[in-house]
């Protein structure tokens, strides 16, 4: 799909001659399989995919807050106008998703339903996407229309729940670790001075989600987080049970924590290393990877039934781009899963180059593990941490 | 002549219809789905099915009986407070406000304006840690030096008491501004003190607004969770939050739906005791008076 855009714009100019733009995915939306056949190509008959080839006029994008990059001054978003400009399709994009369970609850009822969303892209979390699959609410990506996915990091190149990338594409990682406040309390570096250090009593949070929370503790007590054990989490729950009931523990949060790290409420707190990075008003605040092992975890674009599977594809390869990739990675400074782009980051960002906490060093990859999606997603386990923090 | 002629007696069942219809769409509908729900078994990769899962709700009483008798500790303290706070300040008004009455009930409303999270939101700067709140009460030595405020009970229960307190003041007002104040200078020409006048005649004549007030502090109260959310630990957290995490977080929808119809059965039995109480009072008082 790297043909010039002239020929894509004379076939979607058919397609919106023959007024049946929008005819595919309504049908698709029918029934949940309904895409294979409904539509098969017209200029691409010699590609074996049957999806259909045009593009769509608008691509909806559903995706987590501050995860792309904004002019700050017109508010528009370069990314996307660029994509708009090269390809002639309008993207709407909705920052919906502040929670994978929340964004899966709104929607689970019209994707069991086999409905159409309204949604051609979302981007969600890898023990979500591993539940996705599972239920068979997504659709395969057209790969044809993927060549740039040859830039993804090879670390991430086959996951156990997705060994081909036949659905997902990660749209950035991120480390879990630990944040501190180097003033109030000198360096924190390990999960026990989290759970134990008298100092920080009352004075540390830690994460609502399980993979992070749990994942840091279970490889701190010397367990695998990649194969979750029953007597592994049980042993990481109770440390972590401890440590509310003596009142450690203040808080389990969200994104939330950086205010509290910022003000001054907390001294250290498991966070999240895109949110350091792109700083926490507070000067004093510096982020380590865990020694015991840190999470890195990846949020990846999916394309839910309904979705139009072309334009999503145009759109996955449009980012996998190093320059796209650089341009988004200099604004919200998480991981990028996309090689090369460290190459032209210096263009949008000189204070980027060379940041570990956006391009992580051999050294800290070392130290990292994914967590174990089936454990992620695994009812009894989910209960017992909601049990210890707190409901 | 035309149809209501010939049918009057239908009139007022035509008239209650669009009351019943919105009852009957917006409450015995969703009752029905959320009984329905807390009787179903399953996970969510095989699918919830009914099965009549008692055990839903008796999962419901032994592992959450805390978060529910919390939840209502909180509710009946911050009501509590709630009226100790407003009854004064709705007696002022109604009583001394003249003019400035309607400013002065803009006043009791005016955080209404701003959304209830972000309300919230603004105690965690108040109450903060390095706060000028806790560093006032710090030099008074009324809090030790790393005490503080927020993430403890009374930073719940002092968000609650705020967030909820126009809703106690204002129906205390409306009851307190319809008192005949003759009734008043009666009692008092009847040579009753002020105390008493207020204690035999003020106080059994604003008991409807009383009881309005309480009722609707107390109920949202308890079913809250955003307070003990942003203003507590998680050992402040109430059977609103457990609600939540079993809906939104385990996805358990049987038990999450078991829980609300419990709290909402609790709620239930403690407004009928509680509107037991008030009512005989008001019945002795009338006969005292």
């Amino acid at each position: 799909m790297m043909d010039p855009i002239t020929r894509r714009e004379l076939l979607r100019r058919a397609a919106l001659g023959g007024a049946a733009v929008s005819l595919p995915s309504l049908l698709a939306a029918c029934g949940g399989d309904g895409i294979e056949g409904q539509e098969t190509t017209t200029g691409e008959a010699a590609g074996t995919t049957t999806v259909s080839q045009e593009l769509a006029d608008q691509l909806v994008i559903a995706n987590w807050t501050f995860y792309i990059d904004i002019n700050e001054k017109t508010k528009k978003r370069p990314t996307l106008e660029q994509f708009k400009r090269d390809t002639g399709v309008s993207v709407r994009y909705i920052e919906e998703v502040n929670d994978n369970e929340e964004w899966f609850g709104k929607y689970q009822a019209q994707l069991k339903a086999g409905d159409d969303i309204g949604r051609d892209i979302v981007v969600l979390s890898d023990w979500m996407v591993a539940r996705m699959i599972k239920l068979g609410y997504l659709q395969k990506k057209d790969k044809s229309a993927i060549p740039n996915e040859e830039n993804l990091q090879d670390a991430l190149k086959s996951p156990g729940w997705d060994p081909n990338r036949d659905y997902s594409l990660p749209w950035q990682s991120g480390l879990t670790g630990i944040a501190y406040n180097k003033k109030t309390i000198g360096k924190v570096t390990t999960m026990d001075q989290l759970l134990t250090d008298p100092k920080l009593k009352g004075k540390v949070t830690f994460l609502t989600e399980m993979p992070d929370t749990m994942g840091l503790l279970i490889a701190a007590q010397g367990g695998d987080p990649e194969n979750v054990t029953d007597e592994a989490f049980d042993s990481a729950i109770s440390a972590l049970q401890d440590a509310v009931d003596s009142g450690q523990i203040r808080r389990f949060t969200g994104n939330d924590y950086v205010e509290d790290l910022a003000s001054g409420n907390v001294w250290a707190a498991m966070a999240w290393s895109g949110d350091v990075a792109a700083g926490i008003d507070n000067p004093n605040i510096e982020f380590t990877v865990v020694d015991t092992g840190s999470h890195i975890w990846t949020d990846n674009m999916l394309i839910p039934n309904g979705g139009d599977v072309f334009t999503a594809s145009t759109f996955m390869n449009y980012v996998y781009d190093p320059v796209k990739a650089a341009q988004i990675a200099a604004y919200i400074y998480y991981v990028t899963p996309v090689k090369g782009a460290e190459d032209q980051i210096a263009q949008f960002d000189e204070t980027a180059v060379g940041n570990p906490l956006i391009f992580p060093t051999e050294e800290m990859l070392s130290k990292t593990f994914i967590f174990d999606a089936d454990a992620a997603d695994k009812a009894e386990y989910k209960e017992k941490f909601q049990a210890v923090i707190g409901a | 002549m035309n149809f209501f002629h010939r049918h009057r007696a239908l009139v007022p069942y035509l008239l209650l219809l669009p009351g019943l219809a919105w009852l009957a769409l917006f409450f015995v509908v969703p009752m029905y789905y959320l009984g329905y729900t807390s009787l179903q078994a399953g996970d969510l990769f095989s699918g919830y099915t009914f099965a009549w899962a008692w055990d839903n709700y008796s999962d419901a009483f032994t592992l959450y009986r805390g978060h529910f008798i919390r939840s209502l500790e909180y509710a009946g303290v911050a009501t509590l407070a709630a009226f100790l706070i407003s009854y004064p300040l709705a007696y002022w008004i109604a009583f001394r406000g003249g003019r400035w009455k309607n400013f002065l009930l803009l006043l009791v409303i005016a955080p209404f304006f701003v959304t209830y999270l972000i309300r919230t939101l603004a105690w965690k700067t108040i109450l903060a840690d390095q706060g000028f709140v806790v560093d006032a009460l710090r030099t008074l030595h009324l809090v030790g030096e790393d005490g503080r405020l927020l993430a403890t009970t009374t930073a719940v229960v002092a968000g609650i008491t705020y967030n909820f307190l126009p809703f106690m003041a204002l129906p205390l007002y409306v009851s307190l501004e319809q008192i005949d104040k003759r009734l008043i200078e009666a009692a008092q020409d009847l040579y009753a003190s002020r105390v008493k006048a207020f204690l035999r005649v003020t106080f059994p004549l604003s008991l409807p607004g009383v009881f309005a007030g309480t009722l609707l502090t107390f109920i949202p109260a308890a079913g809250d969770f955003i307070n003990a959310e942003l203003l507590g630990t998680p050992r402040q957290l109430m059977i609103g939050n457990v609600i939540q995490s079993q809906f939104k977080e385990v996805a358990n929808y049987p038990q999450a739906a078991a829980l609300s119809f419990v709290l909402m059965a609790g709620i239930v039995i403690a407004v009928l005791l509680y509107a037991r109480a008030v009512g005989s009072e008001r019945v002795t008082a009338g006969t005292a008076a």
